[in-house]
């Protein structure tokens, strides 16, 4: 005899955890399906925790979420191959009781997270791989799994399968991921005694530290890189896109040799043994990639659905709150006793429009074609804004006025007045 | 026919680091397996129901959070499952142990006798492989370790035939039920679970059962007052400074044999003086 849930949701990341606690904890019944050995064995981020989101699913998640350091001070460096320049933010403020922003290791927390799935009452069943949609007509009636006697049937699947979301493209939801709308990420995480990780970055307790980085290290890519520390440990890594990596041909993990070595990053990592290393494909095409996100009996959310806002490095915030959304949807029209067609799931994607999930997209929706067509972002202004900092540092005779000249004679030699207004406005338009 | 199959969660060993400080291992994190021996002990007990039926009941004593290897036995398709869990049991050596469920196997065959009990060779963890003989002299049943088949199974003449791995080679051995078994690695692979064994396993509660479920009264022979094992010392190896040394593959035969010969006269004066390789 076949089983039948209220509804299957497909991965246990952030988004299918979101969407089955939410619904199992509103009382329906929810079977989540995962590959992996246990939730968090396949799932990999960088990875910064929004504490916002969970918080509207799960409020008192700090009382025992697997959390490593809370965010206090945020650099942004800009690397050329010997120097880098940046900012700071550090607040005592971030110290509240409440903080915003903690690094996390994505498979203790995605652990934790399905422990409160479980606890709510959904069935979360492991080690088991959904290999098609089952279909009647044009509408999704349960999923078919690769295990004996793997059918089973749902009012409604959630799919939150992952960035290359297979199933998504088995069922013609959506196309194939192109190049240019994905980036492929590499990261390691480095392990060093708590101690001196506290007395490197110059933090206490729990506090952590995060290095958003871009420039020189990327070969003049689209792609940044970024470090973060964790309680006894650090993660670097470093991404771009994946149709620049194969138009330069270099290899990712290349490009994080070159970061460990380069003199603003190495004193950071030395001595820490490498426990780990990952590579993830990330969907930053943004909004216009965005695919349809339900149909007859089905939802898309997360990475899947390409949610991800890569100029703010923000992913799994957006993948929770649409699998949270998707649920609600689904809770509503079990309360209306309406079925899940395609017209009534339309509230899922009006309540993802009402979201910061995708006014974010749609503010950020030109900058993906921008930074195509504009390499120099990436390559040139690094170096520039480099080469600006060591001429006005270095005290070398010549005065300050020739020195500003020289700089400028630098920017516009190389990229030329009208392309230095034209980058302004493009920039300007592309985040406006 | 009943086989209860001996389990323990392990500490995958392939994923323990070491502290680089204090040189303690950090279990922090490290995924908790079923001990890998273990896993062809299940599977065999299943082959062995599925060809002659009965009932497979998984044990293991550990705890709470070893009911995760007891929920996979299920999904592999075993019938039953007990958590032996009691904080009285904390702290035992192989002694304690055995003596925890020889007893505990006692009580489960007063409701249905035991035929056949299976572990594996020995836990990648402590690496004694003393548990299972430790059962089978308590339970006097008919110890078979290092099996690596079965070959046949008569349960009107209660013998039991296997394939035995020793030193010398293969012993193909037949003896009477009750019997032990340790299993070998590499004697089976362990089956693809259906997903009706998936839904039983995500839905199952694992019953517990403590000292006085398993009929334990003798507090003196469990956990830490029973084990008289003493941990000395733990220490990490020092990797060898010594390393191999090469010798060209250019010389000739006699070259070559005079070439080692200089080496070991190097290091062993003496043996150098009684082969005659340097004058007294």
């Amino acid at each position: 005899m076949a089983e039948k849930f209220d509804a299957i949701v497909v991965g246990a990341g952030p988004a299918g955890n979101a969407a089955a606690y939410t619904m199992a904890k509103a009382g329906l019944s929810v079977l989540q399906l995962e590959r992996g050995e246990t939730p968090g064995t396949k799932n990999v981020q960088g990875a910064i925790l929004y504490a916002d989101a969970l918080e509207r699913i799960i409020p008192d998640f700090r009382d025992d979420a697997p959390l490593e350091r809370h965010v206090i001070e945020q650099r942004m460096w800009v690397l050329d191959e010997k120097s880098f320049i940046g900012t700071n933010y550090r607040s005592d403020a971030f110290n509240s009781d409440q903080p915003n922003r903690y690094t996390i290791l994505r498979a203790p927390f995605d652990k934790w997270f399905s422990g409160k799935v479980k606890a709510a009452g959904g069935l979360v069943i492991c080690e088991t791989t959904v290999t098609d949609l089952i279909q009647e007509g044009k509408k999704v009636i349960g999923v078919r799994t690769d295990r004996e006697g793997g059918d089973i049937y749902a009012d409604v699947v959630i799919l939150a399968d992952g960035v290359n979301s297979l199933l998504a493209k088995k069922a013609g939801f959506h196309g194939e991921l192109e190049a240019k709308n994905v980036a492929l990420a590499v990261k390691e995480i480095h392990f060093l005694p708590e101690e001196v990780v506290q007395s490197r970055f110059n933090i206490k307790g729990n506090e952590g530290v995060v290095i958003e980085i871009a420039g020189a290290v990327t070969h003049g890519m689209v792609g940044t890189a970024f470090l973060y520390t964790n309680k006894e440990s650090i993660t670097l890594g470093i991404g771009c896109l994946l149709s620049d990596f194969k138009k330069a041909g270099i290899a990712p993990y290349t490009l994080l040799e070159e970061l460990k070595a380069h003199p603003a990053i190495a004193p950071l990592i030395e001595g820490g043994e490498m426990k780990e290393y990952a590579a993830h494909l990330i969907p930053e095409g943004g909004y216009k990639a965005v695919p349809t996100l339900y149909g007859e009996g089905w939802m898309i959310a997360g990475d899947s659905a390409g949610l991800v806002n890569a100029v703010h490095r923000e992913g799994s915030n957006l993948a929770m709150t649409s699998g949270r959304l998707a649920a609600e949807t689904v809770i509503a029209l079990k309360e209306m006793k309406l079925p899940c067609t395609a017209p009534h799931l339309a509230r899922y994607k009006a309540a993802l429009d009402d979201s910061f999930v995708m006014k974010d997209l749609r503010k950020y929706k030109e900058l993906p074609d921008i930074l195509h067509g504009n390499p120099h972002f990436f390559s040139v202004y690094p170096q520039l804004l480099n080469r600006a900092a060591h001429t006005m540092l270095m005290v070398d005779g010549q005065d300050k006025h020739s020195k500003e000249k020289t700089i400028r004679g630098s920017f516009v030699e190389q990229r030329s007045l009208w392309g230095l207004v034209g980058d302004a406005y493009r920039m300007w338009r592309a985040t406006r | 026919m009943h086989i209860v199959v001996c389990i323990k969660q392990v500490p995958d060993s392939a994923q323990i680091r070491v502290h680089p400080v204090t040189n303690t291992i950090m279990r922090q994190g490290v995924p908790a397996i079923i001990n890998p021996f273990d896993v062809f002990a299940i599977e065999e007990a299943l082959r062995l129901k599925d060809r002659f039926g009965g009932r497979v009941t998984v044990l293991t004593m550990g705890p709470p959070q070893a009911e995760d290897a007891l929920r996979k036995a299920i999904a592999y398709g075993a019938d039953d499952v007990i958590l032996l869990t009691d904080r009285a049991f904390a702290g035992a050596d192989t002694l304690a142990t055995s003596f925890a469920l020889a007893q505990t196997i006692r009580k489960i065959g007063e409701e249905h006798p035991v035929d056949l009990v299976f572990t594996g060779k020995q836990t990648i963890d402590g690496d004694t492989a003393q548990v299972g003989p430790g059962i089978a002299k308590r339970l006097g049943l008919q110890l078979l370790t290092y099996v690596s088949a079965i070959d046949a199974l008569d349960l009107q003449g209660r013998t039991i035939t296997v394939q035995r791995r020793s030193e010398g080679g293969v012993q193909v051995i037949q003896t009477r039920l009750p019997a032990l078994i340790t299993m070998l690695e590499g004697s089976n692979q362990i089956r693809f679970a259906s997903m009706d064994d998936m839904f039983r396993s995500a839905r199952l509660t694992v019953p517990q059962w403590n000292k006085d479920r398993a009929g334990i009264e003798d507090v003196s022979k469990i956990g830490l007052k029973g084990s008289p094992t003493v941990v000395s010392k733990i220490f990490t190896p020092k990797p060898r400074a010594v390393k191999a040394q090469m010798i060209g593959a250019d010389l000739d035969a006699s070259g070559t044999a005079n070439a080692i010969l200089d080496i070991l006269g190097s290091r062993h004066p003496r043996l150098a003086q009684e082969l005659g390789l340097i004058a007294p």
